[in-house]
């Protein structure tokens, strides 16, 4: 493989890693709790697409909205009625109980489908572009999770929510005092990275088998992801998702796929040491 | 509790498990044997958890490698107690090099990082096929004498092991080392601005934490005489360790034993009846112990619990 075919893998790869890593970013950032079930809720989102794919014969694209919003109001009433209590605790407290609700919600979803990989397959080719080949299904799936990442951003920036979103994130006390209210807006949050992750879900069900065995490994992407782009913010989860598809892609062909991994958790090991905030920096999520 | 009280309690319950043999089935044995194995781990990570309040989910990784440490020696022909003293160094001297690199870390970063670090050793260990068989694990040689011989060494072992965690926690918790963890816990920059060299005291606390897990991982591995990656270096270890010492009472001597006791007796309950859900009970047993138990078992005011029932049970008076 040329190098310029690796390159362009790792960044199709890196936008199906931004997309996954936006909510889980979004929800630290703001919320201060490290999110374990992120990876449990994008396979929930997964098999959801799936079962309506294979029962319903609805095509992911169709489904993406609907699952998009029943994952925001999962997560809204999560939020709402159970991290809410906890959220001004220590680290321990908050990560301990999302892990809690992870193992609920992994052992359900594992009793009930059974770890087998279930695929949808859509056949849908591959292009070539001047010798580098890419398949269909990975470049709509990166092209939906930029799209989907920049809507967020948009969202963010430009619509009220978002930018009380942004001013609880940098100062909940203030914001609260300006009329905002702080557990409606978490709630929020919670909500669109609980829809970021069910997004994240049926994009990846068009291109990764559907089991519960990848949602550790999901949750290991997102905090790597975080951790090299920055805690909070889009362009943090852009940047950190592209470095990382691209790293792993090299990776994979100099030291063989079985080592990809490895090197993205040293990365993130060497980056927390050395540089905590980040390549892009923690700034408000502006 | 005063403390002669706490110390009673503790010889009690370790005649208790050491006397299993005596009077109960092989089943009860073996459960012994896990409590008392699971009790040193809680005894470790209540060292840096509870002690100095890091949330620290790296006990996956320091078993992992005792038990790796362990194997690999005795497959070199060490004998067998030896290989676990190599094994318990190697941890130690891990856990040191690499707390003095991590301990840096607060908070979520510090918790990201020990998570990574448990990743990054199974990755290591498991495409490591050379040294370390890779996925397909490695064998060790049986103790020969039957199960039944073999099981009451082993419950021994551990036994032993979590009287040393035991020992070193109550001396840590009587000396300078426990009141400075204590400041730190508090409020670490405070604490570093009276005088408490906050660093040494970390890592100390993270060497300690890992220590018997060394022991405790290379005594697993000749007891079970086969390990593999995903087994040792378990992510739900390193939850489950925390959610023990929580469920007693972290930060105290009594808490991690009472917290593994409650626990793993509660395990074994819904693991007989609910195979199927054991993951989901253990999450149902966390969101519990956050809502309802914040401080632990330990920190329930059983005084007024007492006090209630008995009001409840003595009869009313009229109502007007």
């Amino acid at each position: 493989m040329g190098l310029l075919q690796t390159l362009v893998n790792g960044i199709v790869l890196g936008g199906l890693y931004s997309c996954l890593a936006v909510g889980f970013s979004l929800v630290w950032g703001v919320l201060n709790v490290v999110n374990m079930l992120h990876g449990s809720l994008i396979i929930l989102g997964g098999y959801i697409t799936y079962f309506a794919w294979h029962s319903y014969g609805i095509h992911p694209l169709f489904a993406l909205p609907a699952v998009a919003l029943l994952m925001y109001l999962l997560g809204y009433v999560t939020q709402l009625l159970m991290i809410n209590r906890v959220v001004s605790q220590p680290v321990l407290t908050t990560m301990t109980l999302t892990f809690g609700l992870d193992l609920i919600l992994y052992n359900f979803m594992t009793v009930y489908y059974s770890a087998t990989p279930r695929r949808i397959t859509l056949d849908l080719g591959a292009i070539d572009l001047g010798g580098i080949a890419i398949p269909v299904d990975r470049l709509l799936g990166m092209v939906l999770a930029f799209g989907l990442t920049g809507m967020l951003y948009l969202v963010m920036r430009r619509s009220r929510i978002g930018r009380a979103i942004v001013a609880v994130r940098m100062d909940s006390a203030a914001a609260a005092l300006m009329g905002i209210k702080v557990d409606r807006i978490y709630a929020i949050t919670f909500g669109i990275g609980a829809l970021m992750a069910g997004a994240t879900g049926v994009i990846f069900a068009m291109v990764y088998p559907v089991t519960t065995n990848l949602s550790a490994t999901y949750l290991g992407k997102a905090f790597v992801v975080c951790i090299i782009g920055g805690l909070g913010s889009v362009p943090g989860a852009l940047v950190g998702g592209i470095v990382l598809g691209v790293i792993e892609s090299f990776a994979g062909q100099a030291f063989g796929p079985q080592h990809a991994l490895t090197v993205g958790f040293l990365l993130m090991l060497v980056l927390l040491v050395v540089k905590p905030t980040g390549l892009v920096g923690i700034k408000g999520y502006e | 509790m005063a403390r002669w009280q706490q110390y009673a309690l503790f010889a009690v319950w370790l005649i208790l498990l050491a006397s299993t043999p005596l009077w109960a089935s092989n089943y009860i044995v073996r459960l012994a044997i896990t409590i008392a194995m699971f009790t040193a781990l809680t005894l470790s990570w209540n060292f840096i958890g509870g002690f100095a309040g890091y949330p620290s989910f790296s006990t996956a990784a320091f078993f992992g490698l005792g038990c790796y440490a362990g194997a690999l020696a005795q497959r070199a022909g060490v004998p067998m107690v030896l290989a676990w003293a190599i094994a318990t160094l190697f941890v130690g001297a891990f856990a040191a090099a690499l707390g003095a690199i991590i301990l840096r870390l607060r908070g979520h970063y510090f918790a990201i990082g020990s998570i990574g670090v448990v990743e990054v050793v199974r990755l290591v260990v498991s495409s490591w096929g050379s040294l370390t068989g890779g996925g397909d694990g490695l064998n060790l040689p049986l103790l020969s004498g039957g199960p039944n011989a073999v099981a009451r060494i082993f419950l021994l072992v551990m036994i032993v092991i979590m009287l040393a965690a035991f020992l070193a926690t109550v001396v840590v918790d009587r000396s300078r080392l426990g009141f400075g963890l204590r400041c730190i816990q508090q409020n670490e920059d405070a604490a570093n601005m009276v005088g408490v060299n906050t660093t040494r005291y970390k890592i100390i606390a993270y060497t300690l934490s890992a220590l018997f897990c060394g022991t405790v991982g290379a005594a697993y591995a000749s007891w079970t005489g086969y390990i593999d990656p995903t087994e040792s270096f378990s992510i739900l270890l390193s939850i489950k360790i925390p959610v023990m010492c929580l469920l007693g009472g972290p930060g105290s001597v009594l808490g991690p034993i009472i917290g593994t006791a409650a626990f793993t007796l509660l395990e074994e309950l819904f693991w007989a009846n609910f195979l199927d859900y054991n993951r989901a009970i253990l999450g149902a047993v966390i969101v519990i112990l956050i809502f309802f138990l914040p401080g632990g078992l330990l920190a329930i005011s059983y005084r007024d619990i007492a006090a209630r029932i008995a009001s409840l049970s003595r009869p009313r008076k009229a109502a007007a």
